[in-house]
């Protein structure tokens, strides 16, 4: 693998191939977790750490595993990490545990990350697939964790409530309050403002995709205006 | 396919299976103590919230027994705790109370002095609307905090009641049906408490220490 192949994989992860934005997979823990940022961080992180160790492990073993039996295997797995990660959270980190609950156990379902497995990690050495399983992790923590911020912002007027959850008492001082009396806008923190908001989000990285595209195709088209022109 | 393969893949994924249950055993060795001691540590914060830790002198979370009380939690399981001093009953607490919330049932923590006044209550799980019902959360308002100190007494038993129905405490804008739920379980709890306060206070404590966890 060359350098051109692994920043490929990195940009893939993040931008091009972003799970919640391109993909649309896990919308059911994105959509449900990303009312506040600190929310949407502890679960991205959770998925992220999940999707890394199941990627490299599934890597690691694919010239093992038959072809019949690979897709029992990957779950197998999968569900061992996540299990895993839950015992974890509960043990080191109470307050999120309890504000995420449920999702923790539903990372297995997340699509990703079997997806992950099969697409990638059992066609490719160990080492790419652990960058692959941590970027791609990355790209969808950032998205969980700009929607969180946006609803968590829009809904109640205030950035990294429950800090403390995640980094400790000495981070309570972290959580921002913009007005003492912000009314709230019940709709962000609803469901609905869930699927606005990441249509709003899916919308502006269309947007920017767009506008890249046509500075890249703008460029070789002034070269062409120019050189067909020989007239001039 | 040959039987042979088929054998093979059998072992394999047995294989994997095992490698998957250590890997979750291991874990749970590893962190039972500790989530062990959180959970307590939580359930003790929470109970504190309503019966300050200088009222008492004796270990609330080994001084409880769990029972079955209709009335107050259907048929759920609750967990008594008693607050004594110097061997003197204080305070009972009941966890879960069940109130009837607009959007499901809330479960509630309330705890009564032995005189028969409140102590506090606080919630521990609800779904009610956010926005609407949810005000019945401490990290939402303190409207909840205003019940500390009230018994059957004050206020008098026909006004133990939301506004609305002509009692004499505050519903919320828009959600009326929320509170008028917690007034009733909490007025519903001080009957019972005053109907069976010696027996509550004399059950014996259960043998072993685990309590009835609300929220696993």
């Amino acid at each position: 693998m060359t350098d051109a192949n692994y920043r490929q994989i990195i940009a893939d992860g993040l931008w091009n191939n972003n799970q919640a934005l391109v993909a649309l997979l896990g919308l059911c823990p994105l959509l449900a977790t990303s009312n506040t940022a600190i929310n949407g961080l502890g679960l991205g992180l959770a998925t992220t750490v999940v999707l890394l160790a199941s990627n490299t492990t599934v890597s690691a073993i694919r010239h093992w595993v038959p072809p019949e039996i690979r897709l029992p295997v990957f779950v197998l797995l999968i569900a061992s990490f996540v299990t895993a990660v839950q015992l974890s959270l509960d043990a080191w980190f109470h307050g999120l545990y309890q504000v995420l609950g449920i999702f923790i156990p539903l990372i297995v379902t997340n699509c990703t990350i079997i997806g992950r497995a099969e697409a990638f990690a059992s066609r490719n050495p160990v080492l790419p697939s652990a960058l692959d399983g941590l970027f791609i992790g990355l790209g969808f923590t950032s998205v969980l964790f700009t929607l969180g911020l946006l609803r968590e912002l829009v809904g109640q007027g205030t950035l990294f409530a429950d800090a403390h959850l995640m980094f400790g008492e000495a981070a309570r001082g972290l959580t921002l309050h913009l007005t003492d009396d912000y009314p709230g806008l019940l709709l962000a923190i609803l469901p609905p403002g869930a699927f606005i908001g990441l249509g709003l989000l899916i919308a502006l990285k269309n947007l920017i995709d767009k506008r890249r595209a046509a500075r890249v195709a703008a460029r070789p088209l002034a070269f062409d205006s120019r050189d067909a022109s020989p007239a001039s | 396919m040959t039987k042979r393969p088929v054998l093979l893949a059998a072992l394999i994924l047995g294989g994997f299976a095992f490698v998957g249950t250590t890997l979750v055993v291991v874990t749970e060795r590893l962190t039972a103590a500790r989530i062990e001691q959180n959970h307590r540590e939580f359930l003790l914060k929470s109970l504190h919230e309503v019966l300050p830790r200088d009222e008492l002198d004796n270990d609330l979370l080994a001084d409880h027994y769990v029972t079955r009380i209709p009335e107050l939690a259907g048929d759920r399981p609750l967990t008594v705790f008693r607050a004594r001093k110097a061997g003197k009953p204080v305070a009972a607490l009941f966890s879960p109370v069940i109130a009837k919330g607009y959007s499901g049932p809330i479960e509630l923590l309330v705890g009564v002095y032995a005189d028969g006044r409140l102590a506090g209550a606080r919630v521990l799980s609800h779904m009610e609307t956010p926005g609407l019902g949810d005000r019945i959360d401490t990290s939402k308002s303190d409207w909840i905090l205003g019940f500390r100190g009230r018994s059957l007494g004050t206020p008098p038993e026909k006004q133990w009641k939301v506004k609305r129905d002509g009692g004499v405490f505050d519903q919320f804008t828009g959600a009326t049906i929320t509170p008028r739920g917690i007034v009733k379980a909490l007025k519903t709890t001080l009957e019972y408490f005053r109907d069976h306060r010696d027996a509550l206070f004399a059950h014996p404590a259960d043998e072993d220490h685990k309590t009835e966890n609300h929220r696993d």
